[in-house]
């Protein structure tokens, strides 16, 4: 067995399972590489080259994407670009406190916002700015969670969008309750209204527990759950080899569910293998985890500082395979758009800039009131009696000399 | 004509009846989740054993196993899909097997349970309660007998009470399923077997009020949980030296309820605080600070904790010397009237 799938998926008869216990150092290697590699099992349906390539398996997943869908595709990634980049100078120009770049994952986030459905569910992790477009989520509205006016802004019934969270995979969990639930409300089955909940991760966040025990309950309880895993390659400044041995996503044999791994900047393949696993967990057939091979081409966040860590060729490699340009390629080379498209989606993504930094210049302060506001659904008579001590404590300096 | 037999594991009583606090709270369960399809009970072994205290005894059966969920062995993983039930519009009743098995879910309840609420601005509601036999008393291995809820109470987001009577407890947790904030709910386990008279259809007293048990006017006694029925017998005993303790059981850890402690150590001046938890930073502690600011000229002494002590909960042999006892409550309350 010298292959990391090899010995991972053993043969029938070929020796017991204790025996993947103790690889050989070759084998060890073998799996670290797997690690770093897209691997022989990448799905992929357009190359970086901007070549579209065959696959009997997911091609009927994604057979309704014709040239204006791929466009607009390419035009969801732009504008999510754009605004991410506007975010970050935001911060740079101090105007939000930290801002966490999505920049090189566009593909892997507008495919899988894009392949679910309305009635399915979203839970964030807090780079899903591309996730959140494609929920209806508008970038001002993030902007809050950054600049500090608000922990998090948007409505997430109405969205069908969870907060952002913060604490590294709580939300598998908690995605992974709501799927059950979806379960428990007879919303998985053939019906057209059936229903799935995904959730996104990341690489690092796969060594947490709670990202463990939501693979194990949404297994027993078969929920219907997609894990969008995007293996971004570095958590702040550890790469994927510290978090795993095993590429990631043949975790999923472990817990009895299919894993499989796209290329997560390849639209189109994030598209189809979303709508695929979306679709297993609405008919009744999930989970499933996805792990979605991308670069971090940013630091973690506007804190961090990436070159103490790894080197800027790497990031040159990666930027042969941007998300972005292969579908530019592929529109260009097959003549399935103008000069004058790219330009009107140049100026989309500008005009959408500006507005977001007007926006952001104009956002008020939250009052000190709303320190005090929401901590409970129900009356507090203590904390009632907090706010109006400090109100008056406040009141006492109108008109005073402070 | 026979008497009509009354089963409380089939059907709801509607009257009186006498129970132990583990029947009361199973009744309780069984009345809130007829009332609420949405409620459902999740826990390690609560459905086909009914849990290791029997709690849930019987649910499984009745309500199936999509309402009465015996979960994979992990706290975190019990917290953290509740947090999603509650989200989707469920009410999980989520049981942590002993006080000392819920840190795995401590991450879940701080982060999320606790601040959900907080961090959508009220748009998202988290309607969960989280069932904790708690204390010590039955001479059990470690990590069997702790009082961590001053861990809980110090968290804003959540709500915490505890029951001290069976009365309390059958009423208490179904108005914690039926609250909309997170209510962590404390089982004083030594008392599971202490029966009372249920009146079923009688009006229930608030869930987030405390509550004066005995009226006295010799000294003022506040406990909650397992410690209560220890005050009330400190508080009989107290009778033979001519005293009358007043006892006020809290019933609710956050928010706390002092008006009734604020009014009656007005009257008597001398507080004494009993709660099997280390004394230091806990709520025996923020209740001699509210105290001591409230009624600052009313007091003839300091106020006094009586409580665990500041260590580990040590090995069940020499828990009696640990424990706060009839006669460490009454050298207090003699303290203080020294004073």
């Amino acid at each position: 067995m010298s292959s990391p799938e090899q010995w991972t998926h053993p043969e029938p008869g070929g020796g017991p399972a204790a025996t993947a216990a103790t690889p050989t150092r070759e084998q060890v290697l073998a799996g670290l590489r797997a690690t770093n590699e897209g691997g022989a099992e990448l799905v992929e349906l357009l190359t970086p080259e901007g070549e579209r390539v065959a696959n009997p398996e997911f091609d009927p997943y994604v057979a309704d994407i014709g040239a204006e869908e791929l466009r607009r595709l390419y035009r969801d990634m732009v504008l999510v670009r754009r605004a991410d980049r506007e975010g970050n100078a935001l911060q740079r120009q101090g105007q939000l406190g930290i801002w966490v770049p999505l920049l090189g994952q566009e593909a892997a986030q507008i495919g899988a916002g894009r392949a679910l459905k309305p009635q399915d569910m979203a839970f964030p992790s807090y780079r899903e700015h591309g996730v959140a477009w494609c929920r209806g989520v508008r970038p001002e509205q993030i902007l809050a969670t950054f600049r500090g006016t608000e922990h998090s802004e948007w409505d997430p019934v109405a969205h069908r969008f969870h907060p952002y969270t913060i604490v590294i995979g709580n939300q598998v969990l908690n995605a992974t309750g709501y799927a059950m639930g979806q379960r428990f409300e007879g919303k998985v089955g053939p019906e057209s209204d059936a229903e799935a909940t995904m959730v996104f991760f990341g690489d690092g966040a796969t060594s947490q527990g709670d990202v463990h025990e939501g693979f194990v309950w949404a297994a027993v309880y078969d929920a219907p759950v997609v894990f969008f895993c995007q293996n971004n390659q570095w958590a702040i400044s550890e790469p994927t080899e510290r978090q795993s041995r095993l590429p990631l996503y043949q975790r999923a044999r472990g817990y009895g569910f299919p894993g499989i791994r796209v290329d997560g900047n390849d639209v189109l393949a994030s598209l189809a293998v979303s709508r695929w696993a979306l679709e297993e967990c609405r008919s009744g057939n999930g989970p499933v985890l996805i792990e979605a091979f991308t670069y971090r081409m940013d630091a973690h966040t506007t804190s961090d500082d990436p070159t103490r860590y790894r080197l800027s060729d790497e990031l040159e490699a990666w930027k042969l395979k941007d998300p972005i340009e292969r579908v530019r390629a592929y529109l260009v080379r097959n003549g399935l758009a103008e000069a004058d498209f790219f330009e009107q989606v140049q100026v989309d993504a500008d005009q959408l800039a500006s507005e977001l930094r007007a926006y952001c210049f104009s956002m008020p302060d939250p009052p000190a009131d709303r320190i005090f506001r929401n901590v409970y659904a129900e009356p507090n008579p203590l904390l009632e009696k907090e706010r109006a001590e400090y109100a008056a404590y406040q009141a006492g300096f109108e008109g005073g000399a402070h | 004509m026979a008497a009509p037999v009354m089963d409380p594991k089939v059907t709801a009583a509607t009257q009186s009846t006498r129970l132990t606090m583990g029947k009361a709270i199973n009744l309780g369960l069984r009345t809130a989740m007829e009332r609420d399809s949405k409620v459902i009970v999740m826990g390690e072994d609560v459905g086909k054993m009914g849990g290791v205290y029997r709690i849930t005894d019987g649910l499984q059966k009745d309500f199936g196993e999509q309402r009465v969920l015996d979960t994979p062995l992990a706290e975190s993983g019990i917290i953290g899909t509740a947090v999603g039930l509650a989200v989707r519009g469920f009410r999980p009743v989520c049981e942590i097997q002993f006080e000392g098995f819920i840190f795995p879910g401590f991450d879940q309840i701080s982060s999320q349970v606790a601040k959900l609420h907080y961090r959508t601005q009220g748009m998202l509601k988290v309607p969960m309660v989280i069932r904790v036999p708690f204390g010590g008393g039955v001479g059990a291995v470690e990590h069997h007998s702790e009082s961590p809820e001053s861990l809980f109470a110090h968290l804003p987001g959540l709500r915490v009470v505890s029951c001290s009577n069976p009365v309390d407890a059958y009423w208490m947790i179904q108005q914690a399923i039926d609250c909309d904030d997170p209510v962590l709910f404390f089982e004083p386990k030594r008392r599971y077997h202490e029966k009372d008279e249920i009146n079923t259809e009688a009006t229930p007293y608030p869930l987030f009020r405390s509550k004066v048990l005995r009226p006295g006017s010799t000294a003022t006694l506040v406990s909650y949980g397992p410690l209560v029925k220890t005050c009330l017998e400190a508080a009989n005993a107290a009778t033979e030296d001519g005293h009358e303790l007043e006892v006020i059981d809290l019933r609710t850890l956050s928010p706390l309820d002092l008006d009734p402690v604020f009014e009656s150590v007005r009257r008597t001046g001398h507080l004494v605080v009993a709660s099997e938890a280390a004394g230091e930073v806990s709520i025996a502690s923020e209740i001699a600070d509210r105290v001591q600011r409230e009624c600052f000229y009313s007091l003839e002494a300091p106020v006094l904790k009586v409580t665990g002590f500041n260590t580990p909960y040590p090995p069940s042999k020499v828990e009696d010397e640990y424990l706060p006892d009839l006669d460490r409550v009454l050298d207090a309350v003699d303290r203080s009237l020294a004073w």
